[in-house]
């Protein structure tokens, strides 16, 4: 197996990854793999198969062919244990997707308790603390509608740590957001990287992304057009890299 | 021609009236709380990807909505009788209510399945609940909230349908209505006691509804938004 980092098994990987809606290939052979305490940035244009990708990952998407293995979870097979996988990977999606009807607090023990069977007590300790790592201590007893779009998907990131993942995936957590509130979110997730959490990001922050990611994956019609450091988007090779930075993505 | 009311005649046997009333609410409780379980297990049925368990949820509940609640009473009531089983009138009116009431429940419970975002559903699974713990944590408050009014609606119209098992000797209130007009000969001021007994009760069912409604959606009665 090829692999970034020789040191250790990577904690997530895709090898020759096929996927198709009917008769639309949406990923055609795509493979990268992401060792522990990387970021990898995936960005392209819209339609080139980025979420795709992502949503595999965590087999919201079931694929045709190839390999992916994510924290010793054979992903691409049928008989993978699907919550076990989940527990040890956690999704964070545009939409924030709070439950409506719980409080943030219970958003964020809802699943340490009743998949981990954590004491309640314990849980709350928990959330606190999470949701310090996101700067919303004060919101505890909130209800997800009381929150501005961007403490929503804090809360969102931080319902998800209190599982305690080994890798966190994002799809373009800030494009529903204004873009005041982008920032707030940018500032947890660049956080999340410095204290070593591994992460796969879909996001169309080019900016952002050269300043966190350890690597670039740069897809176009559902293959992985062009990867490498971050750098590659200073100076992409491929002339579709080219137009895709140099048509006002890369803002810094 | 003088319209003649007497109600005192017909007032004198108010222990009979309050008595029907009584058993009418109750035939309404536990038809409601049974009728609520066997609805949203029917509408949980109808969704899932077993397609035995869809097709027999789906038949259950188009039988039930296409054919009369008396028939239903009947069919219950003769089908035990046949079968040799004796059970009380109350017991069998339960029966057949619950039957009933299930069926509109279930597909009122399945639009408010369907109004749940796919996007809450992915971020439970995202969180590794199961397929259970998604239906008990996420989607079974929510959806019973979006279609709370239309939910309560039901029961309170179960309630009024209820008045059909007087055919059947159950001694709810429109039985005890019948009893006393034949009796008493006073059938106009009769029937307008007892209209009035059956507002009363949707009342207290309504208000009872509020108070329920309270204790599930602690959100709405925090943030003060009406449902
Ligand atoms: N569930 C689906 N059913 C059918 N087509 C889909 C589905 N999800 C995505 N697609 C299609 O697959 C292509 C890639 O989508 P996506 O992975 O969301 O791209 P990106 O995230 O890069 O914008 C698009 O053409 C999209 O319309
Ligand atoms: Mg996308």
């Amino acid at each position: 197996m090829q692999q970034n980092a020789p040191s250790s098994e990577p904690i997530v990987s895709l090898r020759d990854v096929q996927k198709s809606f009917g008769s639309l290939r949406v990923l055609d052979g795509v493979s990268f793999a992401v060792a522990r305490g990387e970021v990898l940035a995936l960005i392209g244009r819209s339609g080139s198969g980025k979420s795709t990708a992502l949503r595999c990952i965590d087999r919201f998407e079931k694929v045709d062919g190839g390999e992916i293995v994510v924290c010793g979870h054979r992903v691409d097979r049928p008989d993978v244990n699907l919550r076990a996988l989940r527990q040890d990977v956690g999704i964070v999606f545009q939409s924030y997707n709070l439950f409506p009807h719980l409080t943030i607090e219970q958003n964020i023990t809802l699943a340490p308790c009743a998949v981990k069977g954590m004491a309640s007590s314990h849980a709350k300790d928990l959330a606190r603390k999470v949701l310090a790592q996101v700067g919303l201590e004060e919101k505890l007893h909130a209800y997800p509608e009381q929150l501005s779009g961007g403490q929503q998907q804090r809360a969102a990131i931080a319902r998800s740590l209190a599982m305690q993942p080994k890798v966190m995936l994002f799809d373009e957590v800030t494009s529903a957001l204004d873009p005041e509130l982008t920032g707030e979110v940018l500032k947890v997730i660049e956080q999340l990287a410095a204290d070593g959490m591994t992460m796969v990001m879909v996001t169309h922050e080019m900016g952002f992304a050269k300043g966190i990611a350890d690597r670039i994956v740069f897809m176009h019609r559902g293959k992985v057009h062009e990867t490498g450091p971050a750098s590659i988007l200073t100076s992409p090779t491929t002339p579709e890299l080219t137009q895709f930075v140099g048509t006002g993505n890369l803002k810094s | 021609m003088s319209l003649q009311l007497d109600f005192p005649a017909v007032l004198e046997r108010w222990p009979s009236f309050l008595a029907g009333a009584a058993l009418t609410l109750e035939l309404a409780f536990f038809a409601t709380v049974l009728g609520a379980l066997l609805g949203t297990v029917a509408a949980v049925g109808r969704g899932t990807h077993n397609a035995l368990i869809a097709g027999a949820c789906k038949v259950y509940v188009e039988t039930i909505r296409n054919t009369p609640l008396l028939v239903q009473i009947f069919l219950v009531y003769f089908g035990l009788a046949s079968l040799g089983l004796k059970y009380s009138a109350f017991t069998v009116a339960v029966a057949a209510l619950t039957i009933n009431v299930g069926a509109y429940t279930a597909e009122i419970m399945r639009a408010g399945f369907e109004a749940i975002p796919r996007g809450q559903i992915e971020a439970a699974e995202g969180l590794a609940l199961s397929r259970l713990q998604i239906y008990w944590h996420i989607i079974l408050l929510p959806a019973i909230e979006k279609v709370y009014p239309a939910l309560t609606s039901q029961f309170v119209l179960l309630m009024l349908a209820s008045s059909v098992c007087s055919q059947i000797s159950a001694e709810e209130l429109t039985a005890v209505a019948n009893y006393i007009q034949s009796d008493t000969y006073r059938a106009f001021e009769t029937y307008i006691i007892v209209a009035v007994l059956y507002v009363i009760l949707s009342l207290v069912m309504r208000a009872g509804f509020w108070g329920l409604g309270l204790l599930l959606f602690p959100r709405r009665r925090r943030l003060g938004t009406p449902l």
